[in-house]
């Protein structure tokens, strides 16, 4: 079997198989090996955007869903690989995408990895969840990635995670305030 | 309770009563709870719709095994449905462990095929992520991993003590299950795999089965950093075992089968020896021996694929189960004595 054809059940976000297989996952790795300033960068990011919530409750958060999701896409495509599955969860997983998986995994490794510690699918691919492993364990919320993740709501994929935490911690502050 | 109310069952078909503190009315869950060194081991599915295979390798196992396990598509390819197995394994009384892939169904599935197997007398669930569609026979087939083994656990576990599905909509009568899930010491990442069996035992899992173990070392290590965390004490760690049936079929294995660690020396010694198919049987009753004294462990799981006839004698010859037996329907003339013999003359195997 071909190594192209074995790659045609898995597509990453806007990216074609074929060309992938030129990609060396440059990006995506350096970002997990700097997990640790991401998880500050995201987390400075995410605050910014919630002190934003008067402006995007003001034009209403449907009307800058699509801008939002422009912007959001192109960035973290570029980091992550990510695939818009629209429920990030990138803090608990060492900044490493986990819808990159094959299997699309949320809840860590499968028994598959190889020795070499790639993908048991894509076997030039290093696992996506030994480099979540990695990354956690530079990050300060280490512990984070023993969360049981639920299953992906497969009706949010392509929405922006963004926009939805922003608006989630903002109820969350309303209520509790 | 004791130990008769399973083994002295007059008619198969109907189900054991409930113990207390237990969440399933299954043999197997009895069994470990009682703190018996259990064995369990993996039936080969037929490519037929002819029961009567089904049948006959149960009967291979019976008296040997305290559960059986039933794949789920092993290795992406196609075979008879765990459910339509297990649910011919109880009409005889044998334990059926029903596994559970999330490669080929999603929740909706899942869910429904758990409450009627559960209607069907299934009393252990086994939870499992899958193997990727390419490794099998139909590579073209569309991967589905809708759940993952952890969500499924959850989602298992929430359905029998919740009494409600994944949407939240509640079930009238939820399933009582013994759930189980797998682990692989084996593979990378290997620092992080017993906090993935944690992570497990938090998602619901009760008993694990294990990837085969042809590394001891590798598995001790693995072991002394579960029994540190106090895992095994919620959790019954069943570790996999199986005959390799020549050198070549171990490099076979190591080479296509995704997951599975085989070190050079046991291949070395394999094919160094004249019966490379007897050489394959003692390294494995070794390693059950090893296993079974190892702290923490609760239960062996046989994996004997395409050798299922070999496994009431690498029980025997082994040991580990000391005088116990495992449930029959008739105890046959003779069990007794085989029992014995085997526990005094361990040697008997280099005969």
């Amino acid at each position: 079997m071909g190594k192209a054809s074995s790659l045609r059940n898995y597509v990453p976000a806007g990216a074609n198989p074929i060309r992938r297989l030129g990609s060396r996952y440059t990006i995506r790795l350096w970002v997990i090996r700097h997990a640790r300033s991401f998880e500050w960068v995201y987390a400075t990011f995410a605050e910014v955007l919630l002190r934003l919530h008067w402006m995007w409750s003001l034009i209403g958060y449907q009307r800058v869903e699509r801008p939002v999701v422009f912007v959001e896409k192109q960035v973290k495509q570029l980091l992550f690989d990510c695939r818009m599955c629209g429920q990030c969860v990138l803090g608990q997983t060492g900044m490493s995408c986990p819808m990159n998986c094959p299997k699309e995994l949320r809840n860590g490794p499968c028994g598959g990895v190889r020795a070499n510690g790639n993908c048991e699918v894509e076997k030039d691919m290093p696992c996506v969840w030994v480099e979540a492993w990695r990354g956690s364990q530079t990050m300060i919320a280490s512990g984070a990635i023993q969360t049981v993740q639920t299953p992906v709501q497969n009706n949010l994929r392509g929405t922006s995670s963004w926009l939805r935490a922003t608006a989630e911690s903002a109820a969350q502050k309303e209520r509790q305030s | 309770m004791s130990k008769e109310i399973d083994e002295d069952l007059s008619n198969p078909e109907i189900p054991l009563p409930q113990l207390p503190g237990h969440s399933s009315r299954g043999r197997l869950e009895r069994i470990l709870r009682r703190g018996e060194f259990a064995i369990t081991a993996e039936l080969n599915p037929p490519d037929s719709a002819d029961p009567t295979e089904v049948y006959n390798q149960g009967a291979i196992f019976e008296g040997w095994v305290d559960g059986i396990n039933a794949t789920d598509g092993s290795g992406a390819n196609c075979h008879m449905s765990s459910v339509g197995i297990c649910a011919l394994l109880t009409r005889v009384g044998l334990a059926p462990i029903l596994q559970i892939s999330c490669r080929d169904r999603n929740r909706i599935a899942i869910q429904g095929d758990v409450l009627g197997a559960a209607a069907m007398g299934v009393n252990n669930i086994l939870c499992l992520t899958g193997d990727g569609v390419e490794a099998g026979d139909h590579p073209g087939a569309k991967p589905v991993f809708d759940l993952d083994c952890m969500s499924l656990l959850e989602t298992i576990r929430v359905m029998r003590d919740e009494g409600r599905f994944l949407s939240g909509r509640k079930i009238e009568n939820p399933p009582g299950l013994f759930l189980g899930a797998a682990i692989n010491p084996f593979a990378p990442p290997y620092d992080y795999r017993p906090l993935r069996l944690a992570k497990k035992i938090e998602a619901g899992a009760q008993f694990v089965q294990s990837q085969y173990c042809f590394d001891l070392p590798m598995l001790s290590e693995y072991m002394k950093r579960v029994t540190d965390m106090g895992l095994h004490e919620k959790c019954f760690i069943m570790i996999g075992v199986g005959p390799l049936a020549s050198g070549r079929a171990a490099r076979w294995i190591r080479n296509n089968v995704p997951g599975i660690h085989i070190p050079d020396t046991v291949i070395e010694r394999i094919e160094a020896a004249d019966d490379q198919k007897l050489e394959g049987k003692k390294i494995c009753i070794e390693l059950m021996q090893e296993i079974r004294e190892m702290e923490g462990v609760s239960g062996i799981h046989v994996m004997a694929y395409r050798q299922e006839e070999l496994v009431s004698d690498i029980v025997h010859r082994s040991g580990v189960l000391k005088d116990r037996r495992p449930w029959r329907k008739e105890p046959n003339i003779g069990d007794d004595h085989l029992a014995i013999s085997g526990i005094e003359n361990p040697d008997v195997i280099r005969d």
